[in-house]
């Protein structure tokens, strides 16, 4: 299956997801595809700037290019995602999109596909840690 | 009288709130602000899935639930939020999306500054009411009897004579004076028809002189409408396109329309600002510096390649010096020409085709949709090309004309 994780560049999220065994879509696949793939001398940093323009489909003119820049990575992901899972409050240390704006974006493009999610507190010590795991691999195995 | 949603944020702290009531009023219409309780705020922004920080904007969000579940009673909406701010942006569009997926009501969207006027609002208002009163009217499929439509446009004027669901007669000028220019192409469109001024059963006039042309034909006019709506119903019209879905695009000489409907009434529009860069008038000015008449240049810029000639119309003034320093650099007229259009198809697309949810088929309409090269362009930045009926320039004429009918 594959799983929109949120934050979409943590790499624990990333791990868990594909130990369990399912296909994380991330920021740093998608970012990797550019580096690697645009037959061009000098690969863009993160996106270019067709990227920006393709980031209209998810929001308009006046909303600021680097919301529709980083709209254009996430949203395509979370229309191929069979399921997501959002981890909230979450310290940029654990995965960030530098950005509210798109952050608040990216929570409302999950509700609005309807595609099952799983949302998570930030776990804060050891046990909530535990749990945190148990319920992701739950959720994971409930998706099969 | 016709009660206007209001869903907004950030109206009344920057001075605009009684030009959005006085254009309401202007058009026969009232503002109303849907009661939410403080309690079903959270509940609202919680089932809506988007929680801005702004409380009012999260106000917003609660007064669109409450439309949508039928709790408080109005005929249309208006949403507008400040220009600029990048959540309300997120909100706005997304509200007006969750408005059309859970109502029936006509909607319409506008970011404003500091400066807006009830002049800038009395199309769209006037759009609104139209829906909501004249959906019968609009529902028309058929011209019936020998009427007439004219389109006072800010580049030209244009006659169109029907009888019984049929052309007979049309004409177009340059416009000048509002009521020389129409009289001009009324006379000549009779000419051609085969009729006189006093056969005519009914004139419906549209586009910015309808006013006076209302007053001016007052014998004979039965219908004077904003352009939104008429130009919708002629292009579902030409295009034989009366039921279903469709977007119109109407590339105009001063502004811009997208207009989407379901069985040939508009649902959704938006209009863009007065921006010569992402209008014909670019085009005109490019055509201007290529010494060739702007009839010319859809075929010219289909020879080229826009991407030999890169142009950004974003604003008429630097289009204007990037057409010069692209010429400068001996760049072909037949590039730059494309690159003229492409940048035009760019900027409505980024401007003006987020405001709406673009429907299949797309017909494009207006004297610009004559100029072939931008109809090419259009296609290519939405990827799908329009469809660009027969007398697709007399779009208003027609719609008045057919409207107009309405009345015998």
């Amino acid at each position: 299956m594959k799983v929109f994780i949120d934050p979409p560049n943590s790499l624990i999220l990333f791990d868990l997801v594909e130990r369990f065994g399912n296909e994380p879509l991330s920021t740093m696949a998608a970012l990797q595809e550019r580096v690697d793939n645009l037959e061009i001398d000098m690969p863009p940093m993160n996106v270019t700037l067709d990227d920006v323009v393709k980031g209209l489909k998810y929001a308009g003119i006046e909303v600021p290019s680097g919301v529709r820049g980083r709209l254009s990575i996430w949203g395509p992901m979370i229309e191929a995602a069979d399921a997501a899972i959002v981890v909230e409050d979450a310290p940029f240390e654990f995965g960030c999109v530098g950005c509210e704006r798109s952050e608040l974006m990216v929570k409302y493009l999950i509700k609005r596909s309807g595609k099952p999610a799983l949302k998570l507190k930030y776990p804060e010590d050891e046990d909530e840690g535990k749990v945190f795991v148990q319920k992701v691999k739950e959720f994971l195995e409930g998706l099969q | 009288m016709i009660k206007i949603a209001q869903l907004s944020c950030g109206t009344e702290y920057s001075s605009v709130q009684y030009e959005i009531e006085k254009a309401a009023r202007s058009v026969g219409a009232k503002v109303v602000y849907p009661d939410v309780s403080a309690a079903d705020v959270e509940l609202a922004v919680e089932r809506f899935g988007f929680r801005p920080r702004s409380a009012q904007l999260k106000l917003m969000i609660a007064r669109a639930v409450q439309l949508a579940d039928g709790n408080y009673d109005a005929d249309a909406v208006f949403i507008t939020t400040c220009f600029r701010c990048a959540e309300a942006a997120l909100v706005r569009n997304e509200v007006r999306r969750f408005i059309q997926e859970n109502t029936n009501l006509p909607v319409v969207t506008y970011s404003f500054t500091e400066r807006l006027k009830a002049s800038q609002l009395l199309t769209r208002m006037e759009a609104l009411v139209t829906i909501v009163t004249r959906k019968e009217l609009l529902a028309r499929e058929r011209q019936s009897g020998l009427t007439v439509g004219l389109d006072s446009g800010s580049s030209t004027t244009k006659a169109v004579v029907m009888l019984n669901n049929k052309i007979i007669g049309k004409s177009w000028t340059p416009s000048h004076n509002v009521v020389e220019s129409a009289t001009q192409v009324l006379n000549e469109a009779l000419a051609q028809a085969g009729y006189e001024y006093k056969d005519i059963e009914a004139i419906g006039t549209t586009g910015y002189g309808r006013f006076t042309l209302g007053q001016h034909f007052s014998d004979k006019c039965k219908l004077v409408q904003e352009e939104l709506t008429v130009n919708s119903k002629g292009a579902v019209w030409l295009a034989d396109r009366q039921r279903g879905e469709a977007t119109i695009i109407d590339i105009g000489g001063m502004d811009n329309k997208a207009i989407t409907v379901r069985d040939g009434i508009p649902d959704n529009f938006t209009m863009g600002g007065v921006c010569a860069g992402a209008s014909g008038r670019f085009l005109e000015m490019t055509s201007k510096r290529l010494k060739i008449d702007v009839t010319e240049l859809g075929a010219l810029a289909d020879k080229g390649n826009w991407r030999n000639a890169k142009m950004n119309s974003y604003c008429s003034v630097f289009g204007i010096q990037d057409l010069v320093t692209t010429l400068g650099d001996g760049k072909s007229f037949e590039d730059v020409a494309a690159a003229a259009c492409h940048s035009v198809a760019e900027q409505v697309y980024e401007q003006q085709l987020q405001e709406i949810d673009v429907r299949h088929p797309i017909i494009q309409v207006g004297g610009t949709s004559l100029i072939s090269g931008l109809v090419t362009q259009v296609g290519e930045v939405l990827g799908e090309k329009p469809i660009v009926p027969e007398n697709s320039q007399f779009i208003g004429a027609v719609g008045g004309a057919l409207l107009s009918s309405g009345f015998l």
